[in-house]
């Protein structure tokens, strides 16, 4: 897959879903997606090995963009990051946007063949409008 | 550090952790999401469980092992900033350390926890426990451990008038005085069960 592939990241495993699911709705198969919710016990929260398996579902060699909710899962998501190969790390953009509006302002960008940081900023200048 | 004294002393810190699950779960409740005594159960209760393993190695890594324990553990955003603390620790500290190496590399690690959380100390965060615990580390080696103890634990009740700047607390904005910060608590908690330990 040469479009950038977008990673959902919620405390809600439910969330993460329907987020999908929204991104789905919008741009089908164009885009490599990935979701996770909750920790390892299947509660609310995020869990870095779960990031991780999910940043390699959505892998595309035009890089990853993260979409977060609430601040543990930006921590944990800058925490996979770091432990991704070096190869790769530097292919992994977090997004400073809301998780509904940003995925889909993101998978409409990334269906389009934008690279990555043009992915990221758009997501992210919605976010301000 | 002997390998059998590690083993024991991260069971020690585990079971202190595990025996103030609902403390901390209670004093995030009034403040945050309401997990982090769960939280801070499930990873320090597999560190324990994975003791033997870590305690064979020299103490950096055993330390690094820690920090990556925790990471994939913890869940929420403690574990990242537990980890990060441990995982720096693992990085600087040399093989034998000395008391002076052990404050330095505090230091590190309270950086990188800063770095980490985008956060300083003031905003009622662990690092308002990691701080004025490194400064008695730095004050040399008399009676270094039971001052470290009681630093610690006024440090965490110092959190409670503060204002939270960070985290789910910061939602709460002046709501959140008054309440004492559950990151700071587990800290001081985990702080103080390793004094205790190599008091004995």
């Amino acid at each position: 897959m040469s479009n950038v592939g977008i990673v959902i990241v919620s405390h809600s495993a439910k969330i993460a879903e329907g987020v999908a699911d929204m991104v789905h709705q919008m741009v089908g198969n164009a885009v490599p997606v990935a979701y996770t919710g909750g920790n390892a016990d299947g509660g609310l929260g995020t869990d870095v090995g779960a990031i991780i398996n999910a940043i390699d579902r959505a892998w595309s060699d035009a890089g990853v963009v993260i979409l977060v909710d609430l601040g543990g899962a930006e921590t944990n998501s800058e925490m996979a990051i770091e432990m991704l190969e070096a190869d790769r790390r530097n292919k992994v953009l977090l997004c400073d946007a809301p998780l509904v509006e940003g995925s889909i302002i993101a998978a409409a960008e990334a269906s389009g063949g934008a690279v990555i940081e043009q992915v990221k900023s758009m997501a992210e200048e919605m976010h301000r409008q | 550090m002997e390998q059998q004294t590690l083993k024991a002393l991260l069971r020690v810190v585990a079971q202190t952790v595990v025996a103030h699950a609902e403390e901390l779960t209670a004093l995030d409740q009034a403040i945050g999401d309401g997990d982090h005594g769960l939280n801070m159960k499930r990873g320090f209760e597999r560190v324990a469980e994975l003791a033997d393993g870590i305690s064979q190695q020299p103490l950096p890594q055993a330390l690094t092992e820690i920090g990556k324990t925790l990471v994939m553990t913890v869940g929420g955003a403690s574990g990242p900033l537990y980890g990060t603390f441990f995982m720096t620790l693992g990085k600087e500290l040399p093989l034998d350390p000395t008391l002076a190496d052990i404050s330095a590399t505090f230091n590190a690690a309270i950086a990188a926890v800063e770095r980490r959380g985008k956060s300083s100390p003031g905003q009622k965060t662990l690092l308002d426990v990691l701080v004025p615990v490194q400064e008695e580390l730095s004050a040399g080696t008399a009676n270094v451990l039971e001052r470290v103890k009681r630093r610690a634990a006024s440090a965490a009740d110092a959190t409670i008038p503060m204002l939270a700047v960070r985290g789910r607390a910061s939602f709460l904005g002046e709501r959140s005085i008054g309440h004492m910060d559950p990151g700071a608590r587990s800290s001081a908690l985990v702080i103080s069960a390793v004094c205790d330990f190599l008091g004995d």
